[in-house]
């Protein structure tokens, strides 16, 4: 059967020309094809890639932002509360050493005023000792024998002391 | 025809094939009822043998037949080169044999014997069989149909893939605008195709290697089946269907297995992983991997070719029931007439899809060969299994 039988001439076409073709193709064309086709996936994982990375890190600075925010916040309110303490404290302080200072002023004042009484009393008891060796005085020098004369002289002398 | 029948059952399991060479032997056998009957209701009428029709069809030619008007051929002459063992090289125009009916040169087509349409030459002196000479056959190089078709189809490849390939050469280095389109992305598809199911899952680490080869047979034989299914001129010619074609194709696949093969492979043929009886006294297994060396790419071999011619017998046998059917009056030749434009239509659209699918399966059969012969494992997977 001759179509079961390979003949010799399109054997010898079939081997010049496939010969030919996978020369040509395997030299300049499917390498070549399949060389950039590799290429590009290989971009294209790369892009992704780097899509993907650049996506986390603007997810990470916007964490990172928030933090920050937060953080601020956080710092604000201890410094306002910290502030109002030291404000309250510096208050509490004042009103502290101001009653202090009061106190003391007073205690010296009374201290003072105490002084100042005794001074007087013991001035006065002075006058008064005076006075009586004075009175005495008088009254030993003039004879006295006579009641009612020695009443009248103590009354004038009282009065005469008043006026003095 | 039979042996052709044979050979379609026995190595191959697609069903497609099996349907498809039942039609064909079924086809055959009615277009030879159908001729004895004619022959015997008018006798001086040219006769229509579907038999030779198709077989002249489906074989290699000296020229490119396209139509007759009669007595008229139309046909494209094709060059002849012989040499011969007595006067050397000739080189002439298929024209001169005037569609095989005279001699050139001592050269003629013979119409009968062992070397039935091919050129032979007449050498006078050595009566045999009842002749005063005897028919020897030169060195026949002849551009014939299908080697014709061949060059015409190796060509279009090239240019093709070529003109993809410088499209991506221009744009090397820059893999941002290597995105094609239109045609260069449609081979693109191809290949990615062909290289990630194929060649990949196949071969195994080793691709890269391969990947020229596999993809350069792919497109060969897609191109030349493709080229098969146009009737007229530029396609039309059996190429795939010519089993000088597929023989070159399973060799070189053959040789690619065998020359690139792993230390592995090799021991797995001559000491495989069987008891020590099943190779000591009688190698049998040894025997057995020796032959499922070579049956491997003659099942290759076989598939492609079978396929290929089976197609175009069933889609010529399909047109010759108009044909036929003319004696059996207008009404029944009008019906046949539709029922075989239909039937035509839809086996070459079947046909377009065995184009694609031969040309894979092609494809990833050798990939597996190869892949096989890549073992590296003790515990291969076992040859035979595959094909």
């Amino acid at each position: 059967m001759s179509l079961l039988t390979p003949d010799p001439g399109l054997l010898f076409w079939m081997l010049l020309s496939f010969g030919v073709v996978f020369f040509v193709l395997a030299k300049y064309g499917f390498p070549i094809i399949v060389k950039m086709v590799d290429e590009r996936k290989a971009f294209i994982d790369k892009s992704l890639e780097a899509a993907k990375a650049a996506n986390d890190r603007l997810a990470g600075i916007r964490e990172e932002g928030d933090r920050i925010l937060h953080r601020t916040r956080e710092e604000e309110i201890r410094i306002l509360k910290d502030a109002n303490e030291v404000r309250n404290k510096i208050i509490g302080e004042a009103k502290e050493q101001a009653a202090r200072e009061a106190a003391k002023l007073i205690a010296e004042a009374k201290i003072t005023i105490q002084k100042e009484k005794e001074m007087a009393i013991r001035d006065i008891r002075n006058q008064v000792a005076a006075l009586s060796i004075d009175i005495a005085e008088k009254i030993l020098r003039r004879n006295l024998d006579n009641q009612a004369a020695q009443r009248e002289l103590v009354d004038k002398l009282i009065e005469e002391a008043q006026k003095n | 025809m039979k042996k052709t029948g044979n050979c379609l059952k026995s190595p191959l399991d697609t069903i497609s094939l099996r349907v498809k060479g039942l039609l064909f032997l079924l086809f055959l056998l009615a277009g030879t009822n159908v001729y004895s009957e004619e022959t015997h209701q008018e006798g001086e009428k040219p006769e229509l043998n579907v038999r030779e029709l198709i077989l002249d069809h489906v074989s290699d030619g000296y020229d490119w037949h396209i139509t007759s008007f009669g007595r008229r051929h139309i046909s494209i002459p094709l060059p002849v080169i012989v040499k011969s063992k007595e006067s050397g090289w000739h080189v002439f125009p298929s024209s001169k044999f005037h569609h095989g009916h005279e001699a050139y040169k001592g050269f003629y087509i013979a119409q009968d014997g062992p070397y039935k349409g091919k050129i032979v030459e007449k050498i006078a002196g050595q009566a045999r069989n009842g002749r005063d000479y005897e028919e020897v056959r030169p060195w026949d190089f002849s551009l014939t149909k299908n080697a014709a078709s061949l060059v015409m189809s190796s060509i279009l490849l090239i240019i093709l893939i070529l003109s993809c390939a410088n499209w991506y050469k221009k744009r090397e280095g820059k893999p941002e605008n290597a995105s094609p389109k239109g045609f260069v992305a449609f081979v693109e598809l191809v290949i990615t195709s062909i290289v990630d199911d194929v060649i990949k899952p196949c071969i195994g680490k080793n691709y890269r290697r391969y990947t020229p080869y596999l993809l350069t047979v792919f497109f060969f034989i897609i191109i030349n089946n493709l080229l098969g299914l146009i009737p007229v001129f530029p396609g039309g010619a059996n190429v795939t269907g010519n089993i000088a074609i597929t023989c070159i194709l399973a060799l070189c696949t053959f040789i690619i297995v065998n020359v690139f093969g792993s230390r592995e492979y090799w021991k797995e043929i001559f000491w495989p992983d069987v008891p020590w009886w099943l190779k000591v006294p009688v190698p049998l297994m040894p025997a057995i991997e020796i032959v499922g060396l070579f049956t491997k790419p003659f099942a290759l071999m076989i598939r492609l070719f079978a396929n290929i011619l089976a197609g175009h017998a069933i889609v010529l046998g399909l047109t010759c029931i108009i044909f036929l059917t003319v004696s059996l009056g207008t009404a029944m030749n009008y019906g046949m007439t539709a029922l075989s434009v239909i039937m035509t239509v839809f086996i070459d659209c079947v046909e377009l899809l065995v184009a694609y699918i031969q040309a894979y399966v092609f494809t990833m059969l050798s990939a597996v060969f190869i892949g096989l012969s890549q073992v590296e494992a003790h515990h291969a997977p076992k040859s035979e299994n595959i094909g």
